[in-house]
């Protein structure tokens, strides 16, 4: 069975349609989830994608955490669903508390709008299960506030629990410990500043995010056949 | 009764700051190197309606803790005075 994705939408969020095309690409169905709603309509995973969720206003992603659909993927979360956040979706999911950090300011204060190279670090994580460790993806990053950080005993946890997804090859932000990607402490929480969405079709010059959406449609699958048996039992 | 509650919001010792830091170096080139560090912060000013200044107060620090600073890169500090009767809304 093909995992649905539920593809988040804020009143100024813009990479929702990339995503669902990057999806149905690799064989996934794929949805778009109203932010001012509060169902998610029984998808298998969730995607909160790029974009300017409430204009930035605040601070990225600051008002987007108090929408009404960001309860209920708290609570799909907590059951153990897939949460992917992109690029702003990772900012909403910092704030949301739903993982570990923040996103600040780049240093340099340079807006970096490029192809770069991250390396897969942990391979627990729904986003990243199917990718071989160490692989090199190259994948496009468009961000002003993608700069991870986060006190000392947090990146010290995230490295001995193994939840640094991913890492930049070339720190184009000044992220500490050149952090890209972070998983939740449950694993099924996954955020991460580049766009994999973007690095689907040979056309746009990389197809390294591909085994990213693989695996985060296999999580679908695998994550909802857990939680309707965890259901059934009950 | 309604209330000034001034909200600022400040990075905490210790994270970066290259928007101050930018700042600080234009400031050198006009001249002005006796200024040796600048840390941007916010200022957000909330009108309350309370019976009193400790719920105002209570009011505006519940505000600055869960929407106003992020707690991962800002603290805050909350003044809360009375609004001068010649601001006072109409009834």
């Amino acid at each position: 069975m093909t995992a649905r994705i539920g593809v988040v939408v804020f009143p100024g969020t813009n990479c929702e349609h990339d995503v669902v095309q990057a999806v149905r690409s690799v064989g996934g169905e794929a949805e778009l989830v109203w932010g001012g709603g509060s169902e998610l309509g029984g998808v298998d995973a969730v995607v909160i994608p790029g974009g300017f969720a409430h204009g930035d206003y605040l601070r990225p992603g600051a008002i987007a955490r108090f929408s009404p659909i960001m309860a209920a993927i708290a609570e799909f979360a907590a059951q153990g669903g897939p949460v992917v956040g992109i690029c702003n979706g990772f900012q909403v999911l910092t704030e949301a508390g739903l993982l570990p950090g923040a996103l600040q300011r780049n240093a340099g204060l340079r807006f970096v709008c490029d192809t770069v190279p991250v390396v897969v670090c942990s391979t627990g994580s729904v986003l990243t299960s199917d990718a071989a460790p160490g692989r090199e993806l190259h994948l496009p990053v468009n961000h002003f506030e993608g700069r991870f950080v986060a006190d000392a005993e947090t990146v010290k946890r995230l490295r001995d629990e193994d939840r640094v997804m991913l890492r930049y090859a070339v720190n184009p932000n000044g992220s500490v410990d050149d952090i890209a990607g972070v998983v939740s402490e449950g694993r099924n929480v996954a955020g991460l500043m580049p766009h994999p969405e973007r690095a689907c079709d040979p056309l746009l010059g990389s197809t390294d995010g591909v085994v990213l959406l693989r695996s985060l449609l296999r999580s679908g699958s695998g994550a909802t056949s857990t939680m309707r048996a965890t259901a059934a039992g009950a | 009764m309604t209330f000034d509650a001034v909200v600022e919001v400040r990075l905490r010792e210790g994270v970066a700051d290259p928007e101050g830091a930018t700042i600080h170096s234009a400031m050198g080139q006009l001249g002005m190197d006796r200024v040796r560090e600048v840390r941007v912060g916010r200022i957000f000013r909330l009108s309350i309606d309370a019976d009193d200044a400790g719920t105002a107060e209570q009011l505006a620090v519940r505000a600055a803790a869960s929407l106003l600073a992020n707690p991962v890169l800002e603290d805050y500090e909350v003044n809360v005075s009375e609004q001068s009767s010649d601001r006072a809304s109409p009834r």
